[in-house]
Formats: C-alpha cells, structure tokens, sequence
C-alpha cells in the first residue's frame, strides 16, 4: 500500500465529515419548526427567557457566526447540554455508544459467520436447490424488520418459554456479587438483541457474498485448479473463498450505518441502553443537543469504520496500489 | 418514419425476450404474483370488507379472533384484518412514489455526472459517497420529525434519503454507453447534450434502472414500517407499522395476543419479499455482470 492511496481515502473521510458537520449544522437550523422554537413553545416560557435562551444557544446570530462558533465547540468536543437530562451531551451518549458497540460488534461476528456460511453454500451449488433455498432463506431474512424480528423473539423465548429476560442490560435491583456474576447476567440479556441484530443484516451478506463468490468461480486460475484435478470441496475453500471474501471487508463498513438503524430497533424493542435508543428517546422527548450529538458521533462511527475498511482493503489486496 | 417503426420492432423483440427468460426465473414470478396479490388485496378488498379506521371500541380491547373480528381486535377495539387490508394501500403507495422520487433523483445525478465527466462528476460522486455513508434511519427519523409525519412527508423523506445506489448504478452505466459508436456518431452531426442524455443514454440505462427500482421500493416499504414503528408515521392512518407499534406499546407481546402482531407482520415480510425476489431476478436478467459466464 502506498501513501497517496492512504492520503486519498484520508481526503474522501474528511470530505464526508464536512459534509455530515454541515448537514447536522443545517438540519437542526434551518427546518421548520426549529428546534428552538418548538422547545420554548413546548415549554410554555416567557418572552424574555426565551431571548435569554436564544443567546445561550447563539440562535440570534446570522448563520456564519453561529457556523464558526458550533466548528469551535466541536473541536472541544463541546456538543451542549441534554435538555432532558440537563447534562453535557458527551457525558451521556459515551457509555450509551459502548452499549451499542459492544451489542453491534458480537452481533457483526455472527453475522459474518452465518451469512458467508449461507453464500457459500449457495455458490458452491448454484442453481441446484440447495442454492434456491438458502437464497431464498436469506432474502426472507433481509425482508423481515428488525424490530417485529425482536417481538417475535420476545414472545417465544421471554414470554412463552420464559427463559430469556424481556428487555435491559442487567436484572433491575440485583446486587451482583462479583464481576463474574455480572458479566453472565449481560451475557443473558444479551442473546435475543444479538440474535435480532445479527440476523437483520445477515441476509445483505449472503447475497453480496455469494455474487462475491460467483465471480471468483469464473476466474482463470481456478479453472487450472480444476484441470489439475483438486477436489471441488478444496478449490472453493482453499482457492477461492480467500478472494471471495475482499469486497466483504468493504461491505462490513458500508453497513454500518445500515447496522445503526437495525440497532436502534433492537435496542427500542429490549430497552437496551444504547445510543440508539438514546436516539429513539431523545426524538420522543424532542431532546435537540442530543439528537444532535447522537447522529454526529454515530455519523463519525460509520466514516472511521469505512476508513479502516478503506486501508484493510489496499492491505489485503495488492492490486489496488496501481488503481 | 421507418427507422422509428423499426426501432420500435426492435424494442419489442427485447421486451418478448425479457418476459420469456423472466418466466423461466421461478422466483421473479413468485414474486410478481406475491406483488399482484397484495395489489388486489389494496383495491378491491375495500370494496368486499367494510372498515373504518376511526371504529375506536367496535369490539373488545385486544380481543382474540371471533366471527365478527377474523383477526381480533386492536388495543382501540378496532378490527385487525380491516386495518391490514388498508394497510397494504399505504403501503405500496409510500413505496412506489418514494421510490419515483428517489429514482428520479438518482437517475438525474448519474447520467449528469457519468455523462459530463472532470470537476462536474467528481464533485457529484464525492457528495454522493458522503451521503451514501451518512447513517440513513437516524437521518429519516431527524428530518420525519422535523417535517411532520404527514403521508406526503414521509414519501418526500423516504425519497429524499435513497437514490445515492441509483446514482452511482446509473453513473458507471452511462459511462460504458457515452463511448459506444453511436454516441460519437449523434454527436459528430450535432446532436446537443440535453438530447443524447435524454435520447440516447437514458433508454440504454432504464433496463439497469428498472431493476433497481424494485430493490428500492422494498427498502422504502420497510422503513415506512420501521418509521410508523417508531412513532413517526401518521397516526390518523392505519397502516402495517402503525398495527405493530400499537401492539409493543400496549403490551400485546406479553399478553400473547399473537393476532396483532404477527399477521401484521408477515403482510410486511411477504410484500417487501415479493419486491426482493422480483427485483432480484430482473438484475440476475439486466445485468451483464451476473449473466452465467
């Protein structure tokens, strides 16, 4: 990998922060019903508070002043106080993304697993019905809403068999008596959400992988392993899944962004205290300085995972230095 | 006069063809009839079974199955299955205008930046690649709320939020038909780019774009759901997102009243499959890429 391939994925990631910065500037200005407004009108305050307010939050400077001054606050990782919590942003939504992280990261692992299992078996056998069937297993899949995936989950595993807990991160009030005890109450809680998780975006990867796949199949040296005689088993596993798997890694990035909706409904769904059901709550409570923090800091999750992905890329495959 | 009869001959051949390898694609056609039958369903079922959605305490409150109910009732007392044949309107309707919003879009954006090519298209593509990775439900939740969660709005934001994959789809597609032959030769005898764009290169690209289209009606009917879920649909229509938030907000889940969520849930499943398999097989069909080799 050479440095102008790094310093021009580098260029592109801070282009896309300038441009989630200034969406996230605009959309919480200029919409109507401005937050603002909506918050001193909901509120029922008086005229001059409100003016009082307006100046806290800079709302009565023209729009390049308050620009400059919102870059200024982000730099000092300044992202204003919760309305309804009446703290600093920052301090809620960081233990509120690892939450979050943690729910996504075991749920991105089974995933991966499953769906490029699904791919490849599909592949490996295309047109036969094996294929047709965990094709169309994974487009079932990605048909069904994470959230009526979790319901459904609930009312099977937590309310008919009683098994599972409903929802939460721990059991309410329990006093654990050691790390040991805690960690095998969270790994509890944690099942149905990752399952609901994993399997909401397990169907994109089966079927990315198994075109992934396809093309591998078709490529010159694995008909040479073919001639030579390798069994069909070795050339898909051996010869052609380590390619297959590059665009993965790309695929995984782009969907994180996708795998933050599918967390904000699984997290709704069991009352799991992550950002995004800080999302889901501070929209309910019209918490602007939240709701502003949330997309910003989940934004610059999304743009560091493709970074990474980006660099992984030009790592695992050689061929991009000359691209 | 008769090279446009020709032309128009020749589309048809085309066309022929494409209809007879899609009935060979069992699963396009699965999907097409799942599609008709949800269409069916959204226009004449009206017709066949009466219902109100403003019938608050018509029945018991989350009442199983009985004659009068089919499906039971909801937490307001209103019938189930009335609400999901009104559904499957909303439905395909925030579906198919959000998707010709956000294919318009798209398409605009892509043939003018494959077309124009230097500064034009690389300023477009980088802003498409920013949206493209900017975390999309959040997004459509902000700007929902925002807005107002009129029908009208929602089709606006669900259309507004999803034409970056039409954009570059059609991009890479127009730049492979702007060095065909016949492009040099419409230009050479003075043809404006107004007209090739539209002329020339949009009907070469449509097929790719058709495609797609599907594929992005069934995102967009299940964010609508995911949406009405969350409590940012409208509220004064019944639709299938709007049954399944009644149902996890008045504790049907834990009561087991499995008649509010689970049939409202499978018209969802089996409706955006319908649009999965049949724009999965229209790309297995369009596209070069995947043709068998």
């Amino acid at each position: 990998m050479n440095l102008t391939y790094l310093s021009k994925k580098l260029f592109h990631s801070l282009i896309t922060l300038f441009i989630v910065i200034t969406i996230n500037f605009f959309l919480f200005r200029i919409m109507p019903g401005d937050p603002f407004a909506m918050i001193a009108k909901a509120a029922n305050l008086s005229a001059e508070y409100k003016e009082e307010l307006s100046a806290l939050y800079g709302y009565n400077q023209p729009f390049p002043i308050q620009y400059v001054k919102y870059l200024r606050q982000l730099i000092n990782l300044d992202f204003g106080m919760s309305f309804k919590y009446r703290k600093p942003v920052m301090d809620i939504l960081g233990n509120r993304l690892m939450a979050t992280l943690s729910l996504a990261f075991i749920a991105q692992i089974l995933a991966i697993g499953l769906g490029t299992l699904l791919g490849t078996i599909s592949a490996a056998f295309r047109g036969k019905k094996i294929d047709v069937a965990s094709l169309g297993l994974a487009l079932f899949i990605y048909s069904i809403p994470a959230f009526w995936l979790g319901i459904v989950l609930v009312s099977l595993f937590s309310v008919k068999f009683g098994s599972l807990p409903l929802n939460g991160m721990v059991v309410a009030g329990m006093d654990h008596a050691s790390t040991w005890i805690y960690i095998k109450d969270v790994a509890r809680h944690l099942i149905l959400p990752v399952i609901t998780l994993g399997l909401a975006i397990t169907g994109g990867y089966t079927i990315i992988m198994r075109g992934s796949l396809l093309d591998v199949l078709t490529e010159d040296y694995i008909v040479t392993a073919r001639a030579k005689g390798y069994k069909r088993k070795d050339i898909v596993i051996k010869h052609a899944l380590p390619n297959a798997m590059l665009p993965m890694v790309t695929v995984i990035a782009i969907n994180f962004g996708f795998m933050i909706g599918g967390a904000i409904q699984t997290e709704t769904v069991f009352s799991w205290p992550g950002i995004g059901r800080l999302v889901y709550e501070a929209l309910m409570a019209r918490d602007y300085p939240i709701l502003q923090g949330a997309f910003l800091i989940i934004s610059i999750t999304v743009i560091v995972a493709n970074f990474i992905a980006d660099i992984l890329y030009g790592y695992l495959d050689p061929r991009i230095k000359y691209d | 006069m008769s090279s446009k009869n020709n032309r128009k001959k020749v589309m048809k051949k085309g066309f022929l063809r494409f209809v007879d390898t899609f009935k060979g694609n069992k699963m396009g056609v699965l999907g097409f009839y799942i599609i008709v039958f949800f269409v069916v369903v959204a226009f004449f079922g009206p017709l066949v079974y009466q219902y109100d959605p403003q019938s608050f305490g018509m029945g018991g409150l989350i009442d199983p199955p009985t004659k009068g109910f089919p499906l039971g009732t909801d937490d307001m007392g209103r019938d189930i299955l009335g609400a999901l044949i009104y559904g499957a309107k909303v439905s395909l309707m925030i579906g198919v205008f959000a998707t010709l919003i956000s294919v318009g879009i798209g398409t605009f954006i892509g043939v003018v930046s494959g077309f124009a090519g230097g500064k034009t298209d690389s300023i477009l593509m980088r802003f498409t690649d920013g949206f493209m990775v900017l975390p999309k439900l959040p997004l459509i939740m902000i700007l929902a709320a925002f807005l107002g969660s009129s029908t009208r709005n929602i089709i606006i934001v669900l259309g507004l939020t999803s034409w970056t994959g039409t954009a570059r789809l059609v991009r890479s597609q127009t730049l492979s038909i702007k060095e065909r032959p016949f492009i040099e030769r419409a230009i050479s005898v003075g043809a404006g780019r107004g007209y090739i764009m539209t002329r020339h290169i949009l009907p070469n690209v449509f097929p790719l774009v058709f495609s797609n289209t599907i594929l992005v009606t069934a995102t967009a009917i299940l964010t609508e759901t995911t949406l009405s879920f969350l409590g940012l649909g409208n509220p004064m229509i019944p639709s299938w997102g709007q049954i399944l938030r009644g149902a996890f907000t008045s504790g049907a889940v834990s009561l087991g009243a499995w008649w509010f969520y689970l049939p409202a849930g499978l018209c969802v499943i089996f409706l955006v499959l319908g649009f999965t398999f049949l724009g999965y097989s229209f790309d297995e069909i369009l596209n070069p890429k995947l043709r068998r080799r």
